[in-house]
């Protein structure tokens, strides 16, 4: 007897000991997930900088001074041919082939150094230039070869620095990894989310007070609640299909851009958004309603003036959580064009663009070893607004709840 | 004067706005004048003047939006400068657009020489074409808030016709549900209709070889079993095998077993996994997870191990879904009735006894319905296994090997270069309507089975 209860407890502490288990199991790949992606991560937003002096009385740059401050000062310069300049001095400067150590776009920096201050183009001055693609994974991680070998020396001759990536955050995509920022790609989330927010979010809670405060009961109520619940729970490639064939094939709406892509993401959220607001009108409770009507206003008033500003923080947590959702989605977007290569920032809501999430598709496809440390950055710049936008509801949703 | 949809929105709604002014005013003034009381407060007045104002100057300026392109397209056609255009295809899309580029001040320069003659008549046809839709939209508008203005006078009952518009309103948006749904599968079926005129619906069902291939569609490269066989692996399989144990048990654990605190911290974290984008985990599965498998593999002397394999997809799904099926677990064991607990706990039985022969059976219906829906998901689930699964169409039970699933094949159907009308194109339909109806099916089945529960407990 003794030997059975024994067993039993045993059993207890392993049945315990096993959900305690899954626990730490889910904690654990959650923590090593966000590890890996750090790890690869913070590496994407420093870049190492190479030493480069470059003397514009040996190599004159053909501009006049006065008319860098012009609208086309940008093309004026190109067109002078700084990028030879700074190839030049980059090969003077470091030995043989030292034009391949910077990156192929550092010459832009050059241009924007001398665009702020004209006075540098009276003499020599030395210029921190971005590293090649290689040359800044050798730094950081190492490298075999005579590559490696190079960088040691250049580190040694104190030529090498590190600094914060801010190009990162200022350029839009570029073949070049040491010049690819995220600048469009948070653009065009931008515009995408705004485009979905403005159309689903009043539509979802208009649908929502139709359904929980005024529609009858019958067959025609009920479908449109199995719509809506069905909608919510259709794989979201679907709506990519849906989008493809409506938006683009049949009304022609302007491919891979912010409209049709919030319009996509407008529809996939937009059961969501009715279904939280649903649940927060529903907590609403009914003698508010009929003290309204009790004094005289009319159903419309009820709603609007007292029912949907109590519901109101509800609605806005579903909606938050919603939209969250949508900016992380890519699966739909890849079926209405966003898939290509873009190399400027979006301009307007009918311009091509791409997202944040696709970004980190599209960058996880490159060969370029560059590109994973990229990646795993602009994974991090997504969790961190993700994470946000959730902490954001959370807390709208522990001040404003009430408890009735 | 050029046509711009968002700046002539924003001028009707300034318009709308001195309309909203215009009527409060006006239907204050006159009760003052007439020394009567107004049936409905000024303000819906204002709203009545505002709404005729408003609503059919931008119904008429959506569908203007919409239809000026093609007419403006059609009066350049028309002209002799279009003459010179070849008769079908890209090139003359090409010429057109390039053409509208420029006469529209998007692009600075004509690239293609051709295209030049034609951007001065599409400069002229955007003009006048922009200049009869914005007369027509200030004609509407003016029309449309004069009629309101002059119905405004103190026995109007300008309340109800205002809450009459909102009701309508509300109706609309409850129907754009009904509307999307019925989009969408109209869509999917006219397409695959197509589809299934030039591949037989047998062959994509049963079928055992998938290999579509550009141009006409040759028989014997649309059979769909691998595809299928290959979603149902790592979705109902392999991600399932993951999720179900750990999801159940950490629901277990946190109902039954974990102190208040550390369910208020556990939970959100739970959230946080559900949470974090599906491309987060794919590029994970392709990065971390895969290689150490393939490793493995080869260790194990595996046959076929592949650097995308079903097993990575599969596992990394598995632990997106587990937040998924613990919170579906944790509200049917919740809604088990306390005294079913009690009264096995009372007869003696230990809390791992009570749950295992009481709880989760009392339960089992709930978790069902809840790992149907897992089920659903993860088979719908679309970036993970494009980017760890790969996309070779393989029959194979070996979990190391690299196999492809609908969703994938859909993305690689229609991300190439090919024209739409292609048997290719429409294929990505035809699997999107199984897709569609077999994650409809799970959904009304999972709710069905939820619903009863819940009803045999209250």
């Amino acid at each position: 007897m003794r030997r059975r209860i024994a067993a039993r407890y045993a059993a207890e502490r392993r049945f315990k000991a096993m959900g305690l288990g899954a626990v730490l199991l889910s904690g654990l790949f959650l923590g090593f997930l966000l590890v890996v992606m750090v790890g690869n991560g913070v590496r994407g937003f420093t870049y190492t900088q190479v030493a480069v002096p470059i003397d514009f009385r040996a190599t004159p740059l053909g501009v006049d001074p006065a008319r860098l401050s012009d609208p086309d000062a940008d093309q004026l310069i190109a067109n002078a041919g700084l990028a030879d300049i700074v190839a030049f001095a980059a090969d003077e400067a470091l030995g043989d082939g030292g034009s391949r150590l910077i990156s192929e776009n550092a010459w832009k920096d050059v241009r924007r150094a001398i665009k702020d201050d004209p006075g540098l183009l009276e003499g020599k001055s030395v210029f921190d230039l971005p590293a090649a693609s290689a040359v800044d994974i050798g730094a950081k991680q190492g490298a075999p070869g005579p590559l490696g070998a190079r960088i040691a020396e250049l580190k040694q001759e104190g030529r090498l620095a590190t600094g914060i990536h801010w190009a990162f955050f200022r350029n839009a995509d570029a073949t070049d990894p040491a010049a690819a920022g995220i600048k469009g790609a948070l653009k065009g989330s931008l515009l995408t989310i705004l485009t979905a927010f403005l159309i689903a979010f009043p539509t979802g809670v208009l649908a929502a007070l139709y359904l929980e405060e005024y529609a009858p009961k019958n067959r025609w109520t009920d479908f449109i609640e199995v719509s809506i619940n069905n909608l919510a729970a259709v794989p979201s490639i679907i709506f990519g299909l849906l989008a493809l064939a409506v938006f683009i094939n049949l009304l022609g709406l302007c491919q891979a851009s912010p409209l049709v892509g919030g319009l996509t993401l407008a529809l996939m959220t937009m059961p969501v958004i009715v279904i939280a607001s649903r649940n927060a009108i529903k907590a609403v409770p009914p003698s508010i309603r009929d003290a309204a009507l009790g004094v005289g206003a009319s159903p419309v008033q009820v709603v609007f003036h007292h029912v949907l500003p109590l519901a109101l923080p509800g609605i806005l947590t579903g909606t938050i959580i919603g939209m969250a959702r949508a900016l992380g989605e890519t699966a739909p977007l890849l079926l209405i064009g966003m898939r290509a290569f873009i190399g400027d920032v979006p301009g307007g809501i009918c311009s091509p663009s791409t997202v944040l999430p696709m970004q980190i598709f599209l960058w996880s496809d490159e060969v370029d070893r560059g590109f994973v440390e990229k990646t795993s950055a602009a994974i991090i710049v997504l969790l961190a607004v993700l994470l946000s936008m959730n902490a954001l509801a959370i807390y709208l949703r522990n001040k404003f709840e009430k408890r009735w | 004067m050029s046509f711009n949809a968002p700046a002539l929105l924003i001028l009707i709604l300034g318009l709308a706005l001195i309309g909203w002014l215009t009527g409060r005013a006006r239907s204050a003034m006159l009760a003052a004048r007439a020394g009567v009381k107004l049936n409905s407060r000024p303000q819906y007045h204002g709203w009545y003047v505002a709404l005729w104002l408003f609503v059919p100057a931008a119904l008429f300026l959506a569908v203007w939006t919409s239809v000026s392109p093609a007419l403006i397209t059609n009066a350049v056609l028309e002209t002799p400068a279009a003459e010179g255009l070849p008769d079908f295809g890209f090139e003359r899309g090409a010429l057109l657009s390039e053409a509208r580029s420029v006469a529209q001040g998007r692009q600075a320069a004509v690239r293609l020489p051709a295209a030049a003659p034609l951007v001065e008549p599409y400069r002229q046809a955007t003009q006048t074409y922009g200049a009869i839709g914005i007369a027509a939209m200030l004609a509407l508008a003016l029309a449309g808030g004069l009629f309101g203005y002059t119905r405004v006078e103190p026995q109007f009952r300008a309340r109800s016709r205002v809450e009459r518009i909102i009701m309508g309103l509300l109706l609309l948006a409850s129907l754009v549900a009904i509307l999307t749904t019925f989009g969408i599968l109209m869509s999917l079926l006219f397409e695959s209709i197509r589809f299934f005129r030039l591949v037989p619906p047998a062959e994509l069902l049963f079928g055992t070889h998938w290999n579509p291939q550009s141009g006409a569609a040759q028989p014997g490269t649309f059979g769909g079993i691998p595809l299928f066989w290959g979603t149902v692996l790592i979705g109902a399989i392999i991600a399932m095998i993951v999720a179900i144990p750990i999801g159940m048990m950490t629901a277990v654990y946190l109902t039954q077993y974990a102190a208040p605190a550390v369910r208020r911290w556990v939970k959100p974290c739970l959230e946080i996994l559900a949470g974090v984008p599906t491309v987060v985990y794919g590029y994970f599965a392709a990065l971390t997870i895969a290689p150490a498998l393939r490793d493995l593999a080869v260790m194990l002397g595996v046959p076929n191990a592949s650097s995308e394999s079903a097993l990575a997809a599969g596992i990394v799904m598995g632990v997106m879904i587990i937040p998924f099926v613990s919170s579906m677990a944790d509200d049917s064991i919740n809604a088990v009735p306390q005294a079913m607990r009690d009264g096995s706990l009372a007869l003696g039985a230990t809390p791992s006894e009570t749950i295992r022969h009481v709880l989760i059976p009392a339960a089992l219906p709930g978790v069902m319905g809840g790992i149907l829906l897992a089920v659903s998901r993860a088979i719908g689930e679309t970036m993970i296994v494009v980017m760890a699964a790969g996309l070779s169409a393989n029959l194979t039970a070996n979990p190391f090997a690299s196999v492809t699933t609908v969703t994938a094949q859909i993305v690689k159907l229609l991300t190439g270069d090919q024209e739409f009308e292609s048997a290719k194109t429409l294929a990505a339909f035809a699997l999107g309507l199984v897709l569609f109806l077999v994650t409809l099916l799970l959904n009304i089945a999972a709710l069905r089975i939820v619903k009863k529960y819940r009803e045999a407990y209250e």
